[in-house]
């Protein structure tokens, strides 16, 4: 197993997350056991893996919705789950999410899913939160849909819609559960395309789940290979990397799509 | 969040304005950030004080400590859809990087035009409420109809219900509902007698306050309470479930499988229902007497002069008729429930107006149904 020691400058400086032996479960289900690896602030990091082996389950831990069974995670140095109730606010408000069911508000408008973090977390007048949710919606290709309700666009738009709502406080931590799912591939060339400028212009380091190889190679700077089979992490290192370099045959085919790389 | 600049000072914003040969220069000075948003200009304060230049090209350029993020980004973005309304050339080129890629992404997609809602005069607000009250009445009348064809196919077996999910509903309805019915029954009998034996003890009738809670109970109190309990139960149940399958394209699926969601949805739970409420119906009279008897023994009626007087005083068709009813009643709760779940919105909002939709209606066929019953009882001497 390739793990943290292998990326040398392991220190609180450049560690965003820091994943310490980790294992996951529910009740008496093993998900995950033994994950070690940081993320490093400015990366782009890919959770990636098979169906149902336990990447959404990875990201709640990291979001503090679900508590390790055993090992800790460190999220900028703190647990979340040893932080004083401030600390975890103050935590949280840097995070921006989006679930890999949605996660809109049904009953709000687009304009309105936008404006639940900013009146819980600026003071911002209305006008100010109308505006901030037009820009917001015009980011990810939405301009003028501030009226809609979430059951009125079509699945790939709500997906952006989410997104729009995870970067409207501008955090520096943005994990993203499956964005690209359901979308075209041209939207979602433009949503890497996007997800690459908000990291360059704002700072900040991206943590995404996705099964999309064309999005792995094309944006990721980082990532994990989680395994249903032995229930823990493969490998960890650029795709790129991987892909040639990987000593797991799973990990290669997975990135070559199935054939023999 | 970090600015695009790496200058940290807090220098308040301020702009200013140069018309030159139909250029507006514009130059952005100190820190145009989120975190002091209460002090920056705002979008329209903005755009109104450039559009007063009257040029025909915005040219924006950093001044001194010109810090930036998405307070500002909001500000610029607002000002080139401003320009591209206005015909008004729009130049970002000489502020960072960041600024224009992201103003890039951001006018990428044109804005999906708004359909302003048109003001509704009073004339046309009575022809909505016209038109609304026909739809309500028009799909009363289509879901019954749709109900009774689903029936009809039952009855000729080639319906699509599973018996396994009439015996589920029958279960969920029927016996974890008797504790709540058992509960009202006892005290809807003991209020019955208590105000039937205070009136009749002025004429030295007590012992009749068996014949007030029996006639009462069977003919009406029984039926029509355990409809209440069931429509608040599982009526609302019934919308709720319904609607959360509605909301997940649960309904959608089945309906392109070639399934009837009224056969395979609506059916085991109306049968359920029908099943299920004669006998708690039965159930709640027995415990009215009950709870009838109880008072009255606390007020010099004896149990058995209680029983016997009871017995004397029902027949068998007084007790036909209250079952009648609450199989009646069966129907339209469920009637109620499933139309209110399956036309239910897609939201979480939505299924909780279908919820509450489902019991109000309920309440109300109820009542209708109960007094037309009553009429028509009188009429056939019953
Ligand atoms: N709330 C839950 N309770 C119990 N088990 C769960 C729960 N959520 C997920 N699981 C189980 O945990 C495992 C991992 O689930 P998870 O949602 O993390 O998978 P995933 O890797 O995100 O898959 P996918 O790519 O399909 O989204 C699955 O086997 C699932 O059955
Ligand atoms: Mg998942």
């Amino acid at each position: 197993m390739t793990n943290s020691s292998s990326d040398g400058g392991a220190n609180a400086e450049t560690n965003v997350i820091d994943v310490r032996d980790v294992t996951m479960r529910y009740g008496d289900r093993l998900i995950q056991s033994n994950l070690n690896f940081p993320i490093r602030r400015g990366d782009i990091f890919v959770i990636m893996g098979g169906s149902g082996c336990g990447k959404s389950t990875l990201l709640k831990h990291m979001i503090g919705l679900q508590q390790p069974a055993a090992g800790e995670i460190l999220v900028e140095g703190k647990n979340f789950f040893t932080a004083t109730p401030e600390q975890q606010l103050a935590m949280r408000r840097n995070w921006g999410i989006t679930y890999q069911l949605g996660g809109l508000f049904s009953d709000l408008t687009l304009a309105e899913n936008i404006a639940v973090p900013l009146q819980q977390y600026t003071q911002f007048s209305v006008a100010e939160i109308r505006d901030t949710a037009a820009y917001k919606l015009a980011l990810v290709g939405l301009a003028g849909f501030d009226d809609f309700y979430p059951a009125e666009i079509s699945g790939g738009m709500q997906k952006r819609a989410a997104l729009a709502r995870a970067i409207a406080l501008d955090p520096e931590l943005l994990f993203f559960d499956e964005p690209s799912a359901g979308l075209d591939p041209l939207s979602s060339q433009r949503l890497d395309e996007l997800i690459v400028q908000i990291r360059e212009s704002m700072g900040g380091t991206v943590v995404i789940v996705t099964h999309e190889l064309a999005s792995i190679f094309a944006i990721a700077t980082n990532s994990v290979f989680l395994d249903a089979d032995s229930k823990t992490q493969l490998d960890y290192g650029p795709p790129r990397e991987l892909l040639h370099n990987s000593e797991h045959e799973v990990v290669r085919r997975f990135l070559a799509r199935g054939e023999k790389p | 969040m970090q600015s695009g600049s790496a200058n940290n000072s807090t220098t308040e914003a301020t702009f200013s304005v140069r018309a030159n040969a139909g250029t507006a220069l514009i130059e952005l000075i100190g820190s145009w950030r989120a975190a002091s948003v209460s002090a920056l200009p705002s979008a329209t304060h903005l755009i109104e004080t450039i559009d007063a230049e009257k040029c025909t090209r915005w040219e924006f350029q950093p001044g001194a400590d010109f810090a930036w993020d998405s307070a500002c980004m909001t500000r610029l973005f607002l000002c080139a859809r401003h320009c591209e309304q206005q015909n008004i050339e729009f130049d970002v080129s000489a502020l960072p990087a960041g600024i224009n890629k992201l103003l890039t992404v951001a006018s990428a997609v044109k804005p999906q035009d708004k359909q302003d809602a048109a003001r509704i005069g009073v004339l046309q607000r009575i022809r909505n409420g016209a038109r609304s009250l026909k739809k309500y009445v028009v799909d009363f009348l289509g879901f019954v109809g749709a109900v009774i064809l689903a029936l009809i196919k039952l009855c000729s077996n080639r319906a699509n219900m599973r018996a396994r999910d009439f015996f589920y509903f029958v279960e969920q309805c029927g016996p974890q509902a008797l504790g709540i019915v058992a509960l009202i029954a006892v005290l809807v009998g003991m209020i019955l007698a208590y105000l039937g034996s205070v009136q009749l003890r002025q004429f030295g009738a007590e012992v009749y306050v068996a014949n007030l809670v029996t006639l009462g109970m069977v003919r009406e109190m029984g039926a029509l309470m355990t409809a209440v309990i069931m429509a608040g139960r599982t009526g609302a149940a019934y919308a709720a479930q319904l609607g959360t399958m509605q909301a997940n394209e649960e309904i959608d699926a089945i309906t392109t499988l070639g399934i009837s969601p009224v056969e395979y949805l609506v059916l085991p739970r109306m049968l359920a229902l029908v099943a299920v409420m004669p006998l708690l119906c039965i159930f709640a009279d027995v415990l009215g007497l009950v709870g009838g008897a109880l008072v009255a023994t606390g007020m010099d009626v004896s149990f058995t002069q209680f029983i016997s007087q009871a017995r004397v005083s029902v027949g068998f068709d007084d007790i036909a008729t209250g079952v009648f009813k609450s199989i009646v009643f069966a129907i339209l709760i469920a009637i109620a429930g499933c139309q209110a779940g399956l036309q239910s919105g897609r939201s979480s909002a939505a299924v909780g107006q279908a919820t509450t939709r489902a019991v109000v209606n309920a309440i109300v066929y109820l009542v209708i149904a109960d007094a037309a019953l009553n009429i028509l009882y009188d009429k056939l001497q019953l």
